[in-house]
């Protein structure tokens, strides 16, 4: 087992075993920090994909803001101490079937595909520079246009959340 | 050449009033809308007065000695083919220009006059509005260049016909009389727009120049039989003579014409006199050389609905006591002898005056019947009453209107050298060259006209003392002065010699007055009102007697023949019996019963299946992720060979 | 293959997660934790896109440039529904899913 491969071991388990825990956790405030564990591994898969970039992006952004944003969220609507009510069987039992059945079937299409077998070896061949001149560029795999349009969305998405939020007069 | 093209302003300057006193005239004082209309209408009126000056004596005539047809004004409107489209302009030639004169005259003395009647009325500012809008609609009328075009400004004028007579919208008759007047000529309109569809669909076109010119395509075309043994175009002229008769009022189509004397006087003299009322007859002058040359046999009907109209409604109008509806069916007498004197003449010339005599009996009916309305309108100011059992010795009280209306009944009664003579004179005369039989009738309707106008004079102004609540008193400055100067217009109108600007072929001829024909005419004009002066003058049972001695034919009259009746019976019997109510099952039980099963059907599904719309985000989310599941299996795995 | 890993390997991890979101998605009741499943697919998402660009196109960044967007675009999506999620509570004093069946038949 290469080094790459015992990382990838090690990311993918915490992946998986923390997205489970994030979704079953009866305490909010722990699906929470377990849902941070699991962005903090795709972060690091990104590292071993070698995009440093998106990894550091990923942590500040998803690591930092969003779990930060939900974690605020819950403070604010439900107590730390309450645990969420088990759902009933009525609702686990489909859920279960719909999801283990599409993973099964996603699973087993992915690997009857016989993906090229190209051998690809490190090295960070991105680096900010470079991103930051795709997405100002209007040529070919230039990015400007979609740039544009997530800057508008998110401003749009700002102003809507203070709007949502605000406290109305009435 | 002579430029006319400042014409389309008397078109637009109504128009503009319209829409300046509607919107904004009840931001000033009532008074300002009506002078504001009324500045307007003298505008127009002198416009008029130099248009006719100009057209008659400055025009140089056409190359054979006729008076032109020329376009002042035109402007595509629609266009349907290459060849088919519809124009707004306006065309001059002698009859419009004639139209013109006695629209923008009456149309000036009734608004003066409306000054004073319509006083401290409420609703001062929407009368004026819409009489502007009436003239705007009368004027298009009279000088469309086409048939679509005046088919339009005949809708209008209904309209505005419509909102006249329901004026007083609050008193219930007057609600219903407008509805009668626009349901019955809405009714005609419909074979009017039949005609102009037939004409132009055999022709292809809508222009008067063309259709009513030398070498028209009426002529030509449309002359297959289609029906009856009549051809395209005999129907397609019938058809549109049955618009003309609904507006003018000819039997069976008379019936709104008494009941619009809800409507405010001056407006029953601007419109139910002297201009809406003739647009029929206009019309069928417009198309003269079509009825003539291709349609002989809808000219006959023409003459004869013309004929039997004015001796039916001259009967009525002896035995009605209301003096607004005498003056209605009046009216409708004299309209069914202009188009009798239509429908007698022949073209070109001597030939052609009929033709002549009926536009003159228009012109000068225009006069001496408005002025008969504003005098009407006068006196039931000054009394309170229509009914003229209620009036009597009102000379000494209203001395201007007592002339005036004297001046005015002389000249209906044909005498002379009053103006009324000169015009009947020419239809007897007209009448005699055609047909002895109806020369007979018309003279009788002459006779009869004379008796009930001064019945109605002597019953107002002599006959008994009756006592008032209050002493009548003469009308205002603003009501004597119009009717003195449509007196003077009464008395020298047929002074004009008419055949020398208006004729069949547009061709000036001398016309003259026939002894053998005005003599007789005048006695008959005479015995009537001799009669009229014996049972009227001073109060006698005289035409009580020969009202019961007659028995049922009078009291047959005194209730208009059961006209009304009739159309109660025909529409509430038997098309509201055998037809709508079958319809109207059939639509309650057939078409409404298959919608109703269908929103049935749809709404028991509904219930069934509304419960998988839960509200649940999760039911349609596993539902969603199920189905996309379900498909991912089926597209990648069963259906792939 | 990547460095000793094949493509498989990410991919399978990606489904996983989508589907273990999937599965949070339809069973959890609180909005915030329904929230937090979106998450996870979208995570799984990127990976995918991630892995795809590194392994089948080195030399294309199309894929961590969708990630990147992606990304941009859940921060706007958790900033709306947070207020979304706070306004409901105002309303309702809740936040259970299950209670937000107002718009039924």
């Amino acid at each position: 087992m290469t080094p790459n491969q015992l990382m990838f071991a090690i990311f993918s388990a915490v992946i998986i075993i923390f997205s489970i825990l994030t979704v079953t956790s009866r305490r909010i405030l722990r699906a929470a920090t377990y849902l941070l564990f699991v962005l903090v591994a795709t972060g690091g898969m990104y590292f071993l994909l070698r995009f440093n970039y998106l990894a550091a992006i990923q942590l500040a952004l998803y690591a930092g803001g969003i779990v930060v944003l939900i974690i605020f969220s819950i403070l604010l609507t439900s107590h730390i101490a309450e645990k969420l009510e088990k759902p009933g069987l009525k609702k686990i039992i489909p859920a279960f079937l719909a999801a283990a059945g599409g993973a099964l079937i996603s699973i087993a299409t992915i690997l009857q595909h016989n993906f090229p077998a190209e051998v690809v070896s490190g090295g960070d061949r991105t680096n900010i520079t470079m991103i930051a001149k795709s997405l100002i560029s209007t040529e070919k795999y230039g990015y400007a246009l979609p740039f544009e349009v997530i800057s508008i969305l998110l401003l749009a998405a700002m102003v809507g959340a203070i709007i949502l939020a605000k406290k109305r007069k009435d | 050449m002579v430029d006319f093209s400042y014409t389309v302003w008397i078109l637009l300057i109504p128009l503009i009033m319209f829409v300046v006193v509607g919107l904004f005239g009840n931001r000033f004082k009532p008074l300002v809308s009506g002078i504001a209309g009324t500045a307007g209408l003298f505008v127009m009126w002198i416009l008029s007065l130099i248009t006719a000056y100009k057209y008659f004596f400055v025009l140089e005539k056409a190359a054979d000695g006729s008076f032109q047809k020329l376009l002042a004004f035109n402007m595509r409107w629609l266009n349907l083919t290459d060849t088919l489209h519809i124009d707004m302009g306006v065309l001059l030639d002698p009859i419009s220009i004639m139209m013109l004169i006695v629209i923008t005259t009456v149309s000036f003395m009734v608004h003066v006059y409306s000054i004073g009647y319509m006083d401290g009325e409420k609703g001062f500012m929407r009368f004026f509005a819409t009489l502007s809008l009436f003239s705007f609609s009368m004027l298009g009328l009279v000088v469309a260049t086409n048939l679509f075009q005046m088919y339009i400004f005949w809708e209008l004028v209904g309209v505005s016909s419509y909102l006249l007579i329901g004026f007083y919208y609050t008193r219930d008759s007057a609600v219903a009389a407008s509805k009668k007047a626009f349901i019955v000529t809405r009714f005609a309109d419909l074979g009017f727009l039949i005609g102009i569809l037939m004409l132009s669909f055999s022709t292809g076109t809508f222009d008067f120049l063309t259709l009513t010119g030398a070498n028209s395509p009426a002529f030509s075309s449309g002359t297959g039989i289609l029906f009856l043994g009549l051809s395209t175009m005999t129907w397609s002229m019938i058809f549109i003579f049955m618009g003309g008769a609904g507006k003018s009022a000819m039997f069976p189509l008379h019936i709104w014409l008494p009941d619009a004397m809800e409507g405010p006087t001056p407006v029953s003299a601007l419109i139910h006199a002297a201009t809406m009322v003739v647009a029929g007859v206009y019309l069928v002058a417009r198309l003269f050389p079509i009825y003539i040359f291709a349609a002989p046999v809808a000219l006959d009907v023409v003459m004869y609905v013309g004929a039997f109209s004015s001796i039916f409604a001259a009967i009525i109008a002896c035995t009605q006591f209301d003096i607004k509806r005498v003056l209605a069916y009046s009216t409708m007498s004299q309209i069914g002898m202009m188009m009798f004197a239509l429908g007698v003449s022949g073209y070109g010339g001597h030939e052609g005056l009929g033709y002549m005599a009926s536009m003159f009996h228009l012109f000068t009916h225009a006069f001496f019947k408005s002025l008969l309305f504003l005098g009407a309108g006068a006196i039931i100011h000054a009394v309170h009453t229509n009914v003229m059992n209620e009036m009597g010795g009102l000379r000494k009280y209203l001395p201007i209107t007592h002339a005036t209306f004297l001046i005015a009944c002389l000249a209906i009664a044909g005498i002379p050298p009053l103006s009324g003579f000169f015009s009947k004179d020419e239809i007897l005369a007209a009448g005699h060259d055609k047909s002895m039989l109806l020369y007979i009738v018309e003279s009788i309707v002459s006779g009869l006209t004379a008796f009930y106008m001064f019945r109605l004079y002597f019953s107002i102004f002599w006959g008994k003392e009756t006592h008032y609540h209050h002493t009548p008193h003469e009308a205002s400055k603003t009501m004597t002065i119009p009717l003195m100067l449509l007196a003077v217009g009464a008395l020298l109108a047929g002074l004009i010699p008419f055949s020398m600007f208006v004729s069949s072929d547009r061709m000036p001829f001398h016309s003259h007055i026939e002894m053998g024909i005005a003599i007789p005419a005048v006695l008959v004009g005479l015995i009537g009102i001799f009669t009229a002066m014996l049972f009227y003058r001073k109060e006698t049972s005289l035409p009580d007697k020969i009202y019961n001695a007659l028995g049922g034919f009078s009291k047959a009259a005194f209730h208009k023949f059961y006209i009304d009746e009739v159309y109660l019976f025909i529409t509430k019997k038997i098309i509201f019996n055998y037809i709508s109510r079958p319809i109207a099952w059939f639509d309650r039980h057939i078409v409404d019963g298959a919608m109703n099963g269908i929103a049935y059907v749809t709404n028991e599904t509904s219930e069934g299946i509304k419960r998988f719309q839960s509200g649940q985000l999760q039911h349609y989310a596993l539902v969603f992720v199920s189905g996309v599941i379900l498909f991912t299996l089926l597209f990648t795995y069963l259906l792939t060979n | 293959m990547f460095e000793g890993v094949p493509l498989h390997w990410f991919l399978i991890t990606g489904t996983i997660m989508f589907f273990v979101g999937i599965y949070g998605f339809l069973v959890r009741k609180n909005l915030i934790t329904i929230l937090m499943s979106i998450e996870l697919i979208l995570n799984s998402v990127n990976i995918n896109f991630v892995a795809f660009n590194k392994i089948l196109y080195p030399d294309h960044l199309e894929g961590m440039f969708f990630s990147l967007f992606i990304i941009a675009v859940a921060a706007a999506e958790a900033a709306v529904v947070i207020a979304i999620i706070i306004n409901i509570y105002r309303r309702l004093v809740s936040i259970n899913v299950e209670k937000m069946d107002e718009m039924k038949y």
